[in-house]
């Protein structure tokens, strides 16, 4: 029997025709958003800080303490979708509004109802041009039906929703560059503060959060905040979109309660490694988590947003990325820190000249010219990047690549030197400057070191 | 000693970088936003970013999606399509070209007609997608049909390796099916039906066990 799977946001997801709005109000839906308007916002607001319900586009943000920093009051509010979902490895929310559109819709309309905003988007990734046609579709049912509009359902309450597609940038997953993308600029991130719960989308009070998070709301209200608190453990409420991908039997988007273990998620769901192989490591939380090698112990860990980060991973977007025994740990890290250079959108100079080196760093790696101290030239890089980002694309690519070269040092020294040994450069001369800040120091001459 | 700036080796364009942004014309000077009684618009292009500008409180958001709707059009950013859009948007074209140029899906120089984005991320990389790049390239690159493209993470890593052809997921590809793509794209015929992400149910009925 397999533990716990697709629960609540996964229930028959597969049903035929379940993203009308036929199938859907068949299925129950819109109650909620009737229920929700017979409410008072603060109302709304009490049951979703009462399930204790975190962010599920990477922060882990509660989110209920999110919404209640939005101002009172009867200026221009915005909520803005997050369906930007670039983050290597990370496809559930694909899956998600596929499938099901008018629950997110449903539950877009009762949050933007909850903080008072009159607009709400929906910003999703170019890429996912098919899914964004689902969604338009989705929603001028919506509208047609009453929900979306002036006065909906009767009540004095509007609310409006534009599906706005992205044109292929990772760092408009990031909430201020996607605020200012969705304004038709490029999309740099913001400085913080004012926090976009303040000054957001055309300067107004914004509320931006992820698909799988917005899509929770009609759930919460279904069940009482209270109830909802009592899945999962107790500072991670709920259950969880987990995305598995790479060398497992059977990938894919499951719906685990979080607290599960890992060995139940990456054995019963994900079936194992692939014939004659055995894991090595993982990302537990997307592309940005710290890699971590998969021993008996974190085999044992439970899946929640506590557990990894003590652990000193994190949870992410919550998309795992295994690999095996067969892989080189030079490969892995070489496409980690490729993307990011690719992605850096250049504004601070940490993250812009940092991802450039440390994939040019790989690169001589991969090529046979490097010594084992571009290892440590490259762990005192990510070191000066982390905490010194405008926004945390920088640590992004840090985290990983510095936790690749600290659980995987010796892997690394003996590719370096194979590598330098194929391209016929010799044994590399012997290490110096070894340590945690090894930095451009002298070098020694061979025969001073020795 | 001082430097004799008509030394100094230049592009075409004026610019010492050699083609960062053909949708702009260096040589000439910055154009205004465009003049409405003299831009020609085909109609359905003026009215699809007219309905795109009474979406937004504003209607630069529109400009993101305009240029898509252009790109459609003409098949890249070329100037014209550019001048286009910024007629209607009531926008520099300098300004659309700066926007343009940060995003991955807007092509400034002109491209082949499909378009073959293939993912080679971790995910994908972990299970051959270098490989089925490469013979991608072998089977598409040089022919104006094609726009061969290596992307980052796609968001369907379930099954890597896999490409997005004419934004159709389809996956788990192998090296051989690159032929096959090719055949179907010349055909005019829906591209690998089996292989089709959409078409596919989560995984936990997905996997028979
Ligand atoms: C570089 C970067 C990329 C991000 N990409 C995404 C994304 O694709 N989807 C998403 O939901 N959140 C993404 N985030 C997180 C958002 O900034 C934000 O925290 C999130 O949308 C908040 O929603 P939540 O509270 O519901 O999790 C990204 C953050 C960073 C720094
Ligand atoms: S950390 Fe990177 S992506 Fe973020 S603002 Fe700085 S340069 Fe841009
Ligand atoms: S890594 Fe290829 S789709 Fe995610």
């Amino acid at each position: 029997m397999l533990a716990n799977i697709d629960t609540i946001l996964f229930k028959d997801i597969d049903e035929p025709g379940l993203n009308t709005r036929e199938v859907y109000e068949r299925r129950g839906g819109y109650e909620m958003l009737r229920k929700a308007l017979k409410m008072e916002p603060g109302e709304v607001l009490d049951e979703m800080l009462a399930s204790g319900v975190r962010g599920r586009g990477g922060a882990g943000f509660a989110m209920g303490r999110k919404m209640s920093f939005i101002p009172k009051g009867t200026m221009d509010k915005y909520l803005v979708c997050n369906a930007d979902e670039s983050e290597p490895g990370t496809f559930k929310d694909r899956e998600l509004m596929q499938k099901n559109p008018h629950l997110l819709i449903e539950g877009i309309i009762i949050g933007a109802y909850c903080i008072g905003a009159t607009r709400s988007f929906i910003f999703i990734r170019g890429e996912y041009d098919y899914v964004a046609d689902i969604l338009d579709a989705a929603v001028a049912e919506a509208r047609a039906a009453g929900y979306l509009g002036e006065n909906i359902l009767g009540s004095d309450h509007t609310i409006d929703l534009v599906v706005h597609r992205g044109a292929g940038a990772y760092i408009c997953g990031e909430e201020t560059a996607l605020l200012d993308s969705l304004e038709g600029k490029r999309g740099n991130p913001r400085l913080k503060p004012p926090f976009p719960a303040v000054q957001g989308l055309y300067q107004g009070p914004t509320l931006i959060n992820n698909v799988e998070s917005l899509m929770n709301v009609p759930v919460i209200l279904n069940m009482g905040g209270a109830e909802f608190a009592k899945i999962g453990t107790e500072t991670s409420t709920g259950t969880k979109l987990v995305s598995i991908s790479g060398q497992v039997k059977y990938p894919g988007n499951y719906e685990i309660v979080l607290g599960t273990k890992t060995r139940d998620i990456l054995f019963d769901l994900a079936g194992g490694p692939l014939d004659g192989r055995t894991f090595k490591a993982w990302f537990p939380g997307g592309s940005s988590s710290p890699v971590m090698p998969l021993t008996e112990e974190v085999l044992e860990m439970p899946y929640d947003f506590d557990s990894i980060a003590k652990a000193g991973s994190m949870l992410g977007s919550g998309a795992i990325i295994v690999f095996d025994d067969s892989t080189s740990i030079v490969d892995v890290c070489y496409k980690t820190a490729h993307f990011y250079r690719h992605e850096s959108c250049g504004k601070c100079s940490p993250c812009r000249e940092g991802c450039n080196w440390t994939e040019k760093m790989l690169v001589r790696i991969k090529n046979g010219d490097a010594t084992p101290m571009d290892l440590d030239i490259i762990e005192s890089v990510c070191s000066q990047i982390m905490g010194n980002c405008l926004c945390v694309l920088g640590d992004a690519m840090a985290m990983p690549v510095s936790s690749m070269i600290k659980h995987f040092r010796p892997e690394f020294e003996a590719y370096i030197e194979a590598k330098r040994e194929e391209a016929g450069f010799g044994v590399s001369i012997p290490q110096v400057n070894r340590g945690a800040h090894a930095g451009p120091g002298p070098l020694l001459s061979p025969a001073q070191a020795a | 000693m001082a430097i004799d700036p008509t030394k100094i080796k230049r592009y075409d364009h004026g610019s010492r970088v050699p083609g960062w942004d053909e949708s702009a014309d260096l040589t000439k000077d910055p154009a205004v936003v465009p003049d409405p009684a003299t831009t020609y618009v085909p109609e359905p292009v003026r009215e699809a970013i007219e309905v795109l500008m009474g979406k937004y409180p504003d209607v630069r958001s529109a400009a993101i999606p305009a240029m898509k709707i252009v790109q459609r059009e003409h098949g890249w950013l070329s100037p014209q399509a550019m001048e286009q859009a910024a007629c209607v948007l009531r926008l520099t074209p300098a300004y659309l070209v700066a926007v343009a140029s940060f995003y991955d899906m807007f092509e400034l120089k002109p491209k082949g007609k499909n378009d073959v984005y293939v993912c080679t991320n971790i995910s994908c990389s972990l299970l051959g997608a270098d490989g089925v790049y490469a013979r991608m390239k072998d089977e598409m690159e040089g022919d104006p049909d094609f726009n061969v493209r290596a992307f980052e993470c796609l968001g369907a890593c379930e099954i890597a390796p896999m490409a997005s052809v004419n934004g159709v997921y389809v996956g788990p590809l192998t090296e051989d099916d690159c032929a096959q793509i090719r055949e179907d794209l010349k055909e005019g015929r829906e591209v690998l039906p089996d292989k089709q992400l959409a078409k596919r149910k989560a995984a936990s009925k997905h996997w028979k066990r």
